[in-house]
Order: structure tokens, then C-alpha cells, then sequence
């Protein structure tokens, strides 16, 4: 079986071609679906595995990052979006579908309560948009499905709104208990630092969390922005494999998907 | 008056705009506040019941884990309050948004809701310093207002209030009749007041062909009597002079022109056909697909794709408001390889500033932004359009001079890519039959940037209009591209194109060409709000536009897909073959006017051009200390770092990004993506510019800036023969009249330019595909007149057949070899290194392009087979300025010997250093590989100056004797420190 990728696209979402590519590399059969199509129910999400949110500007990011696209769809698909994890569905969201995944209330789902909003995702602490590359590294005890097999990896951020905050000091340490932190901004040698490293501010370091059950995942780097050697930033002096280190982390979706869905 | 939510950080959380707020206070305008804490306000125009209110609060308008919210005054805890918020008719990009999230959450459709933003500032200050922040730093009066309230005044529960910037549109639309039978002065007069920009000899043209229509007796004025019409109307002279208008025709580029130089005169009738379309035409590649005569210019990429380009300018709207000029400008400049053939997917932008010095200190003449404000302005409204489209900024770059003062030159450009064929048809050819029926889509119509075509074609001055500021929203105009691009190729259109300057007039207005005529009723078009006159509706510049032909049979499919996509599209009119431009408004012709004599009636300017030879005091070099002089010159405005911005603009979106801007942090040549991901195939994007040679020759200067241009596309691996340039001049007025006395120079610099053009772009044989001028870049109040110096930017477009053969500027291994390609010759004039020491000299570089391509074509032979490690190009700062940026981008040293270099009559170092010879790059070679390289390289100038080390220094060593030895992080420092924001 060929999983079946749903890319959501439409209202200022722009990493949607990207996102489809980096997925049909993995293996999977990709297709980029207006959130029209699916509001207006031509096209029907319980025909896919795996949902990917990507990157963009959704709703120009007016009133806050994420906010507009994610009332959309949870006051549109609310349910569709419940069953499709029920289900034991994937759901990643990149960046912007990181920022509209929080505002949903979709991560990081404590106790199974997908629709309350926990943590956010504000602005940088630099007061600006940034594009660079940086150093994540994954923690280990996750139950990520997307991160597995993986240590550590290089990817660009870029973004104004990546700052990971937490509601209270409860969020945050419930978040840690139980390995809802997936990735964290590290330097070179994968030791925790400052700025730039951690490129946001963000509180613990963190870049990604995922669900309990680990199949819904968010992240603010961007893994289908290194789908070929040719992306990093230094190619032209180091030995690389020709395929980019992001798409892994769409294979393991594309494989679980394979194996369980 | 309407519903206020409020929206504020909780106090624990950082206020990131606050505190760069704060930070800006303290750096641009000198004044110590203590602390900047923002709210956001949103302002519905209803009056809706507190439940309602708290309901909006909640689920729209705020982040719960960050923030708070409440329908009664928020403010407290400042000295000085300031709350701005936009003037009527403004574009409001949140406002928008927050409109349709109100109603998605109420069931129920608003009139209106306008975001507003509070600034609570604690400081001991001044209400003039207050002011000062306001007018200064966060609002622009032109199109946006404010109030102030101190700590004393604040009443918590009357809280402040500014006025609904509701537009409101009392006034009648109507149409006035304009008598043209009247003397040559009242002629004029006519132009002055309505802003036509049309002189009097094309005034007197218009005057003649309606005296002649109207003749009472004849078949036309019949037909005009028929049609209820006798005078001109006002929509006639304003359809007219927005076709007539510089911005549109290029009339000093069609002019013919008397040009006298020291070897004699010559006539030129029209430099755009002598110069620039001739050498195209000439040079004759197999891949050019279509010049000059679309929105773009399209070239060939591979059998199944067409690339397209095309780079505007959008400099006075940016010196009026520079965050809504640029980001006009850049969403502006994607629809033309959008309406471009059939339209393509954007896949890139470059944008090139010019600015006076962000740090300028002497006092502002009248209604000028200090230009740390317009480098600021421009940078985010660049950054908000290029991030919020998804389009990468690849590369760019920032030029300075103090002569951009009186206008800064923003060049917003945008690459495309489109099957060849779509749905069986060629890609690039529009096809409209009489009968297709002419579609708007995107967004509505306004009086934002009325007259925007007439006033580019004039000078700066007090009487510049508010209404030619518009504010672009990139989110409309993004929903509306995927939109167009499923249409596309789903075929349910046959034509496109996008409304710019001149709106609705101008983009029917050529369309209609192809099926000769049209008929628009106007009433249909959809309005931001009522009171718009019809001449306004035809000239508004208002943007997020696209006008397309559908055929009949397609009208239903269009319109449905339009709206399941959340995009609005109205019919408003027919094209026809009637050879008429016919407009209606309520079933009455308005304006009724032959095409022909629209686009073709225009008489040609006749102009003087007079060329002199200007001579500029040359300095007297004394022992100079060079560590110091390289580390001044790293640190000049020119050459030094601008990672700021670069951060700041998202140049790795689409995932293509090959050769970013920035390498090791060091600065990239030029930009290599791959726009189609399953394939290896690369796009080169490069520009080249150098106004300050332009002081000395403006022949010299574009020679230079094409060369830099190629010496940049080449250096990265781009292939010569496979590689389009796209011409953009900016020049000061050059038609000679009382303003401009020295009009004659001013038009012979032109003409130089032009000749360059020609005799460079020939002999590299890389074809001009697109272009654009704007000529009038002058500020003129009371006695002080201000012109900027004559610029060209010449960018390029080509191929690179496999991306993983590109090179990159950063020196890569400890051992290998450095070459130094291309003669350095006394070369100085102009250069930055005789700025730093205020002068400018005479001996300008000078490209010798027979010498020049035949070691581009080795060059680009030799990183084809992989032995090229790194390569850079030397430009600004010459020899020195390379190597250094290549040792500290790889973080290795370099070592070379300063009598290697090959050189022409040269004994000084320094001029060895810092000449600005052209054509020349820094190599580095594996030592295996020197003996290929050296063959391949044989019968060209070129030589092995010395080896990377892991050394960290940069060492110029003459003999025994170091020169210059300085490390690599201090020269880093050095280059990274002047905008390091």
C-alpha cells in the first residue's frame, strides 16, 4: 500500500509544493488539497494517512501567526480532524501549521483533549523574522513516530512567531514528563545555547513536540527545505549523502503509514 | 463609532515589538524612554452587545497562553500614550483579515474592522519628543493618524478614541466635459492642474484629434453625437495621458535625439529600438522566447519550460511612504511574470536599494524621510511582501550615496517559470477573440494610487499626492495566484494581464490590441467604496489586480472556481473588434476613443543631447597603511555585510536554494535555486551596478555594471551561453528646460549608457529581454533641487545545466592554490577606495569584453569539470576586499605574493589592492587539480598568487616584506560590524 499524503494548501500557506515533494520522495503518494475543497466536502480527509499542515503566511499572519487558518479549521473540520486521529492518522505541521496545530489545541493534547490551547508560539525575541540554519537535536525518550532513528539534524528556520511558550510552569514540566519535547535548538556540538543557536527564544530550547501518542508532531524548522544535498549551507565544503537530512523525517511517517495504516 | 477590543501581552511575556520599538527611539532619534509596551486594537463598526464582544475577544483576537483582552481601556502604567491607526481608504491588511474572522465566528457579514496599534511609553519626556516618535518612527502621516495622550490627561474609563477611518462617499459620480478649444497656455494649465505630465505639443495632438472628431459635419462627430458625447471627457484626457504617460510609452527612450560628443553628431531616433532591442535581435540566441514584448521577458529553460523575467522600480511611491511603496512594489512587480503568456509560478526575487547613508546627519530638506527611516521602511515592506508570497529573495543589493536622498531607488525584480505548453498551446502567446469577455479579479478598486502612472513622470514636490501611496496586501494577491495558476491549467481563460500603472485603462487598454477594441461598463467593477468618479474607476492604480479575457463558453467555470477559491471576479466588459476603446458607466459612453490613435497617435519628442568630458581632481597617495585602509574599506557602506536584511528576507522557501546570498556568512555572487525539484537543473540570478563610475562616464558605468553582472553568473557556474540580461535605468530628468538647465549633459549620459549597452551586451552576446525606466528621480521644493546619479542596474537570468557543479566564494582547504584571473590596471576613478578618501578621480575601470569572454568561457569550462574550489569576484574594493572575504567566509587564511599579480603599469600597492579593474575573480585550486586548471586556463591572463593556510591570517606579502597581515576574524569584523542592527 501507498500511503496517501494530504497537503493542505490555500489562504497564504506557500510550502505546500515543497512539502508534497519532500513526501513523494519518502515514498508516498502526495496530492495538495485546497482547505476549500475540504471545507466544502469535494474532497474528504478520512481518504488519506497523513495529514501534513505546511509552511507559509497563512492569513498574513494578521492578529497572530497561525491564529485565523486554525479557527478555520477547527470551526470547519473540527470533527473530520478528531476522527482522522482517533483513527491512529498521522498529522505533522511545519512552521506555520506548527503555529495553527497550537492554536487548535492540537498539540500538545494533554490527556487526549485535542482542542485546548496549551502553548504558543510567539514572537522571536529579536523582534524579527530570521532566516538561518540550525542545530536540533531530538530527544530520545519521545514516541515521535516521525523522529525515530534520528539524533540530531541541520535545518533552517524561518520564521518571526517561533517562540515556544507554555501556559504555566505545570505545562511545562507535563510537557517534559512525558516526552511531548521532540526537538530542541542546540549549538555545533549539541549542547543547549544561546542565541543564535536558539534562534527564537524559545523556552527549554524547544523546536517540536508531539502528541501523546506521538503521531501528531509540529515543528518550527523547516525539514522539506533540506531535500537535497544542495540545500545546506555548506555543501560545497562537505562530503554529504545526495539525499537532504529532512527526508527522513517524512519516510518514517510514510513508512509507519505503510506498516499500520 | 464602533465596538474596541483590546488586546495586550500578559506581564510576564516580552514585548518583542515594544523593545525594537524602544531600541529605535533610543538609536534613529536620539531619545531615552525607559520602556515601550504595545496594544492591539480592533475596532468593529457595529455596535455589538458585551457577550458578543467577549466572544470575538476569546476565539478571534487572542493567544490565551500570552495574552489578555477586554472591551474597556487596557492602557496604564505610561507617561505618554500614542495610538495610531490608519487614515480612511488605507489598505488594512489586519483589519481585513479580522473583518473575515469576525464573521466566520458570528454567522453574520460587518461593515468594516480597522486595526489600530497603542504605544504606552514610560520616560521622562517632552510632548515635542512624543510628537516626534509618533510623526518620526511609527505612524506616516500621509496615511496614517494618531493621538497622543499623556499619564496626566488619561481618563480609564473614557479611554481614546480615534475616528472609524471609514471612507465616506458622499459624492455623486460624475462626468465633466473639458474644452480643449482654448490657447496654448490654458493648455497647459489643464495639464498642470488635472497631473496629466503631458507637455504641450502632445496637449496640442489631443486638442487636434478631438477638434477634428467633433467637427459637427463629419462621420465621427456623429457618431459622438450619437453617443451623447461632443467635448473630450474627463475619462478621455485622463485615458490618454495615463497611455501617454512616460511611465507607459518611454518617451525619452522613443525620442529622437541630436546627440553631440567629441567626435562629431549623430541622430538617433529612439534609443530603445538603435540600442537595446537591436543588439537582442543581433545576438539572436535560440532560446529567447519572447522580448520585450509581454510584461516579462521569457527565455527558454529546458524543452518542457520557460523561464520569465522582469524587474521594476518603484522609487517616488517609496519615498512618500517606504514600507507601502516597497511592498507595492514587490507584489507589483510579481503580477508581470504572473500576467505573463498564459502567467507562470514566481520562483524568485531579487531586489536592489539605493539609499543615502543610514547614518546622514546634516538637517533634512522638506518632506524627506531620513534615510535610516526609508532603508527601514523599505527593507520590511520588501520583507512582508517577499516572505508573506512565498517567494524567495535569493540575492540583491544595497547601494549608497547621499544623492538618493531626494529619492531612493527601490528595483523590485521576480522570476517565474511556465510549461512551454499548456492544454496544447504555446505558453507565451495571448489570444483574445472579439467576444471573450474581460474579467478583474483580485482585489477591489479605490482611489489608492490614482495618477500613479502621470506622477512617476514628475519630479518629487510639494504637491505630490497622498493618493499615489497605496499599501500592497500579499495575502490577496497570493490567494488570488494559486487561484489564477489553477485556471491556467485547467484553460478557462484565454489572455492575462496585470493591472498596474495606469489600472483598468492601461490593462484593457493593451489587451484590447489583440482583438482591436473593447467595451467596459464600468458600474460592474467592484468598489472598496462608493464615490468613485468613472475616470477614477478606469485610472486607479489600486492593487492585487488581474485582468483577464474569458472566453464565453469558459465564463461560467471561471467564476465558479473563483468563488470556491475565496477570490473575487466580475465581468466587466467585452472585447470587441470595433477599433474603439468604449467605455460606459450606467449605459453612457464615457469615453469613446480610437485605438489607434491611443497607441499610436503620440508625436515623438525631439531632444538635445551634449556630451563633455568632465575632468575631477586626482589625490596625492602618500605612505598608506594598507591593514587599516582594507579594514575602512570592509567597513564601508558599499561593501560591508547586510546580513541584516538578508536574514530578515526568506531566501530558501520552494526548497530549491542552491548558492544562498550568504556563504560562511560571506557574501554569495550570485544565486543558483533549482525551481523544479525533480530535476538538477539550475536558474542563476545576478546583478550587476556601479553608479559612482557613472560621475566619470556613464559609458564606462554600464559596460561595468554588465560585466559585473556576468562576472557574478559566471562565478558561480552559470554558463555564457545560456544567460539573459535585463536592462533598468534610473536616471535624473534629462530634458533640458529652466528646472533642468543641464538637461543636454543629463540626456547625453543616457546616451552613453545606451551605447554601452549595446556594444557590451554584443560583444558578450547576452540579449536584453525586458526593461524599464524611470526618468524623473529628482526632488525639487523652494531653491534646493536633488538628483540622483544616473544608474543602471543590469541583472541577468541564466542556466546552470547541474546545480551540484556550482561553486561557491568561500576559500575550502588548507594547501590550495590561489589564482588571481583577469589585469589589474590603475583603475581607480570612482572606486570606493578614492570615496573613502573623498575623491573620485578619473581613471574608471574600463571592460575589455573580448579579452574578458574568452576567459569566462575557460572559467566556466574549468568549474564545469569540477577544478575550481572556490571562486570570487572582484568588484567594490578590488583585489584586497576579495581575497578577504573568500579567506574569512572559508575561515582559513590566505598568503599571496603581491608581485604575482598579472598587472598593467601599476607600482603601488594599494592601487594593486584596490583598483576596481573589471572581469577579474579570486580562484582557489586544489593543488591536484593545478595542472588541469592551468591548461584549460592557458592564452588567458591569469597567474598563481599564493595558497590558503590554516593560518587565520590574510598576508600580502611582497618578497620577504609582508605588506599587510592582519587575521581573519578582525577583517570579519571589520565587514560585519557597520550594519550590524
Amino acid at each position: 500500500m501507498i500511503p496517501k499524503v494530504l497537503i493542505l494548501t490555500g489562504y497564504g500557506i506557500n510550502c505546500d509544493i515543497e512539502t508534497q515533494n519532500a513526501f513523494r520522495l519518502a515514498g508516498a503518494d502526495a496530492e495538495r488539497v485546497h482547505l476549500t475543497d475540504l471545507i466544502n466536502r469535494t474532497r474528504k480527509l478520512e481518504d488519506f494517512q497523513i495529514l501534513a499542515l505546511p509552511g507559509g503566511f497563512s492569513f498574513g499572519d494578521d492578529i497572530a501567526s497561525g491564529k485565523v487558518l486554525a479557527n478555520m479549521i477547527k470551526y470547519n473540520l473540527g470533527e473530520e480532524i478528531q476522527a482522522f486521529i482517533d483513527e491512529g492518522k498521522l498529522i505533522i505541521g511545519i512552521c506555520n501549521g506548527f503555529q495553527a496545530m497550537v492554536k487548535m489545541g492540537l498539540l500538545p493534547a494533554f490527556n487526549d483533549n485535542y482542542a485546548s490551547q496549551d502553548v504558543t508560539l510567539t514572537f522571536n525575541d529579536s523582534g524579527k523574522f530570521e532566516d538561518r540554519w540550525v542545530y536540533l537535536k531530538s530527544n530520545q525518550k519521545s514516541k515521535c513516530i516521525f523522529t525515530k532513528g534520528i539524533d540530531s539534524v541541520y535545518l533552517p528556520v524561518r520564521h518571526g512567531e517561533g517562540k515556544f511558550v507554555a501556559r504555566n510552569p505545570q505545562v511545562l514540566s507535563g510537557l517534559k514528563k512525558g516526552n511531548h519535547v521532540v526537538f530542541r535548538y542546540v549549538d555545533r556540538e549539541g549542547k543547549s545555547a544561546g542565541y543564535p543557536y536558539n534562534p527564537n527564544g524559545s523556552v527549554d530550547n524547544i523546536a517540536g513536540i508531539c502528541d501523546e501518542t506521538g503521531r501528531v508532531f509540529g515543528m518550527m524548522p523547516h525539514p522539506e527545505a533540506f531535500q537535497h544535498k544542495t540545500n545546506h549551507p555548506r555543501w560545497t565544503r562537505e562530503e554529504l549523502p545526495e539525499e537532504g537530512a529532512g527526508i527522513a523525517i517524512f519516510r518514517n511517517a510514510v513508512e509507519y503509514a505503510k506498516e499500520r495504516l | 463609532m464602533g465596538s474596541r477590543i483590546e488586546v495586550i501581552f500578559k506581564k510576564e511575556i516580552r514585548d518583542a515589538l515594544g523593545e525594537s520599538i524602544k531600541k529605535r527611539i533610543t538609536e534613529d532619534l536620539h531619545i531615552n524612554v525607559e520602556s515601550v509596551r504595545t496594544i492591539e486594537i480592533y475596532t468593529i463598526d457595529a455596535s455589538l452587545p458585551p457577550e458578543k464582544l467577549s466572544l470575538l475577544g476569546e476565539k478571534v483576537f487572542t493567544d490565551p497562553v500570552i495574552q489578555n483582552y477586554s472591551d474597556k481601556p487596557l492602557a496604564d502604567d505610561f507617561t505618554w500614550l500614542i495610538e495610531a491607526g490608519f487614515r480612511p481608504g488605507v489598505t488594512d491588511n489586519v483589519g481585513a483579515t479580522a473583518k473575515r474572522a469576525c464573521e466566520d465566528v458570528l454567522k453574520t457579514t460587518l461593515r468594516g474592522v480597522y486595526f489600530s496599534r497603542q504605544y504606552l511609553i514610560r520616560g521622562d519626556i517632552k510632548k515635542e519628543e512624543v510628537e516626534r516618535i509618533a510623526g518620526g518612527l511609527i505612524a506616516n502621516s500621509l496615511i496614517e493618524r494618531w493621538e497622543i495622550i499623556s499619564e496626566r490627561e488619561w481618563d480609564k474609563e473614557k479611554g481614546i478614541s480615534l475616528p472609524l477611518p471609514v471612507v465616506k462617499g458622499k459624492h455623486k459620480p460624475s462626468v465633466s466635459e473639458i474644452n480643449l478649444d482654448v490657447s496654448d497656455n490654458e493648455l497647459k494649465e489643464i495639464s498642470r492642474q488635472r497631473l496629466l505630465a503631458l507637455n504641450l505639443s502632445e496637449m496640442k495632438t489631443i486638442r487636434g484629434y478631438f477638434m477634428d472628431k467633433a467637427r459637427k459635419d463629419g462621420e465621427d462627430g456623429k457618431e459622438r453625437k450619437k453617443l451623447g458625447l461632443s467635448l473630450a471627457t474627463d475619462v478621455e484626457i485622463e485615458v490618454l495621458a495615463q497611455t501617454w504617460s512616460e511611465h507607459c510609452k518611454h518617451k525619452i527612450f522613443n525620442s529622437q535625439i541630436t546627440y553631440v560628443d567629441e567626435k562629431g553628431t549623430k541622430s538617433i531616433n529612439s534609443l530603445f529600438n538603435t540600442f537595446i532591442k537591436r543588439a537582442t535581435r543581433e545576438i539572436d540566441k535560440p532560446w529567447l522566447v519572447s522580448v520585450f514584448t509581454d510584461n516579462a521577458g521569457v527565455i527558454r529553460f529546458n524543452p518542457e519550460y520557460n523561464l520569465v523575467m522582469k524587474v521594476e522600480t518603484h522609487n517616488t511611491p517609496s519615498a512618500l511612504d517606504p514600507y507601502g511603496g516597497a511592498i507595492t512594489g514587490i507584489v507589483g512587480v510579481n503580477r508581470d511574470p504572473l500576467g505573463t503568456g498564459m502567467g507562470a509560478r514566481l520562483i524568485f526575487n531579487t531586489d536592489v536599494f539605493c539609499f543615502a547613508s543610514p547614518f546622514y546627519d546634516k538637517p533634512l530638506p522638506p518632506r524627506l524621510f531620513h534615510p535610516k527611516r526609508i532603508f527601514e521602511g523599505v527593507r520590511r515592506g520588501v520583507e512582508h511582501g517577499g516572505n508573506k508570497s512565498g517567494i524567495p529573495t535569493v540575492n540583491g543589493c544595497i547601494v549608497f550615496d547621499d544623492r538618493y536622498l531626494g529619492k531612493p531607488l527601490v528595483y523590485c525584480g521576480t522570476g517565474g517559470i511556465m510549461p512551454s505548453m499548456i492544454n496544447g498551446r504555446p505558453s507565451h502567446i495571448k489570444e483574445i477573440n472579439p467576444g471573450d469577455l474581460i474579467v478583474m479579479t483580485g482585489g477591489r478598486i479605490g482611489k489608492d494610487g490614482i495618477h500613479g502612472a502621470t506622477f512617476s513622470s514628475l519630479e518629487l514636490d510639494e504637491n505630490s499626492p497622498a493618493t499615489a501611496v497605496q499599501i500592497g496586501d500579499p495575502i490577496t494577491q497570493k490567494k488570488m495566484m494559486d487561484f489564477l495558476l489553477e485556471a491556467r491549467d485547467k484553460g478557462l481563460y484565454n489572455a492575462i494581464t496585470d493591472n498596474g500603472a495606469g489600472g483598468l485603462s492601461s490593462s484593457v487598454g493593451e489587451m484590447a490590441q489583440l482583438s482591436a477594441g473593447c467595451i467596459v461598463e464600468l458600474e460592474k467593477c467592484p468598489l472598496k467604496y462608493e464615490g468613485l468618479d468613472p475616470w477614477e474607476i478606469l485610472l486607479s492604480e489600486s492593487q492585487e489586480r488581474m485582468t483577464l479575457a474569458v472566453a464565453p463558453d469558459k465564463i461560467d467555470d471561471f467564476l465558479l472556481l473563483a468563488r470556491t477559491r475565496d477570490v473575487e471576479a466580475t465581468v466587466i466588459g467585452m472585447f470587441t473588434d470595433s477599433g474603439k476603446f468604449h467605455v460606459k458607466f450606467d449605459d453612457r459612453t464615457v469615453a469613446y476613443l480610437d485605438m489607434d490613435f491611443m497607441h499610436q497617435g503620440l508625436p515623438a519628442m525631439k531632444l538635445n543631447a551634449r556630451w563633455e568630458i568632465r575632468k575631477f581632481e586626482e589625490p596625492v597617495l602618500g605612505v598608506v597603511d594598507l591593514a587599516l585602509t582594507l579594514k575602512n574599506l570592509l567597513s564601508r557602506l558599499n561593501i560591508c555585510s547586510k546580513e541584516y536584511v538578508i536574514r530578515q528576507y526568506d531566501h530558501e522557501v520552494q526548497a530549491g536554494s542552491v548558492v544562498k546570498p550568504l556563504t560562511g556568512d560571506g557574501p554569495s555572487d550570485a544565486a543558483v535555486i533549482r525551481p523544479l525539484l525533480g530535476s538538477m537543473e539550475g536558474v542563476v540570478v545576478a546583478n550587476g551596478i556601479c553608479p559612482r563610475y557613472g560621475d566619470i562616464d556613464t559609458y564606462h558605468m554600464t559596460a561595468c555594471a554588465i560585466d559585473e553582472a556576468l562576472r557574478n553568473h559566471i562565478s558561480v557556474g552559470g554558463s555564457l551561453d545560456h544567460v539573459a540580461g535585463l536592462d533598468n535605468f534610473c536616471w535624473c530628468d534629462p530634458v533640458k528646460s529652466e528646472k533642468t538647465p543641464d538637461g543636454e549633459y543629463k540626456l547625453a549620459q543616457l546616451v552613453r549608457a545606451n551605447m554601452a549597452l549595446y556594444d557590451y551586451t554584443k560583444a558578450y552576446g547576452v540579449p536584453c529581454i525586458s526593461g524599464k525606466d524611470s526618468m524623473k528621480n529628482d526632488y525639487q521644493i523652494g531653491g534646493r533641487k536633488i538628483s540622483i546619479p544616473p544608474t543602471v542596474l543590469f541583472s541577468t537570468i541564466g542556466k546552470i545545466e547541474d546545480v551540484r557543479k556550482a561553486v561557491t566564494m568561500d576559500a575550502k582547504t588548507e594547501g590550495d592554490r590561489v589564482y588571481v584571473l583577469g589585469m589589474t590596471k590603475d583603475e581607480l576613478g570612482g572606486s570606493e577606495y578614492f570615496a573613502s578618501i573623498g575623491f573620485i578621480g578619473n581613471d574608471v575601470p574600463k571592460v575589455d569584453a573580448a579579452s574578458a569572454r574568452k576567459h569566462y568561457i575557460a572559467l566556466e569550462k574549468a568549474i564545469l569539470e569540477g577544478l575550481v574550489a572556490s571562486c570570487h569576484d572582484c568588484s567594490d574594493g578590488g583585489l584586497g576586499v576579495a581575497l578577504a572575504e573568500s579567506a574569512f567566509s572559508g575561515e582559513l587564511g590566505i598568503t599571496i605574493e603581491l608581485t604575482k599579480v598579472p598587472v598593467e603599469n601599476i607600482k603601488r600597492a594599494d592601487t594593486i589592492l584596490f583598483s576596481e579593474s573589471q572581469s577579474r575573480f579570486v580562484v582557489t585550486v586544489a593543488p591536484d587539480k593545478v595542472k588541469r586548471f592551468e591548461a584549460i586556463m592557458e592564452g588567458n591572463i591569469f597567474a598563481d598568487v599564493g595558497v590558503v593556510t590554516a593560518q587565520q591570517n590574510f598576508t600580502v606579502m611582497d618578497g620577504e616584506k609582508v605588506l599587510l597581515s592582519e587575521r581573519i576574524d578582525e577583517l570579519k569584523r571589520a565587514w560585519q560590524k557597520t550594519l550590524s542592527w
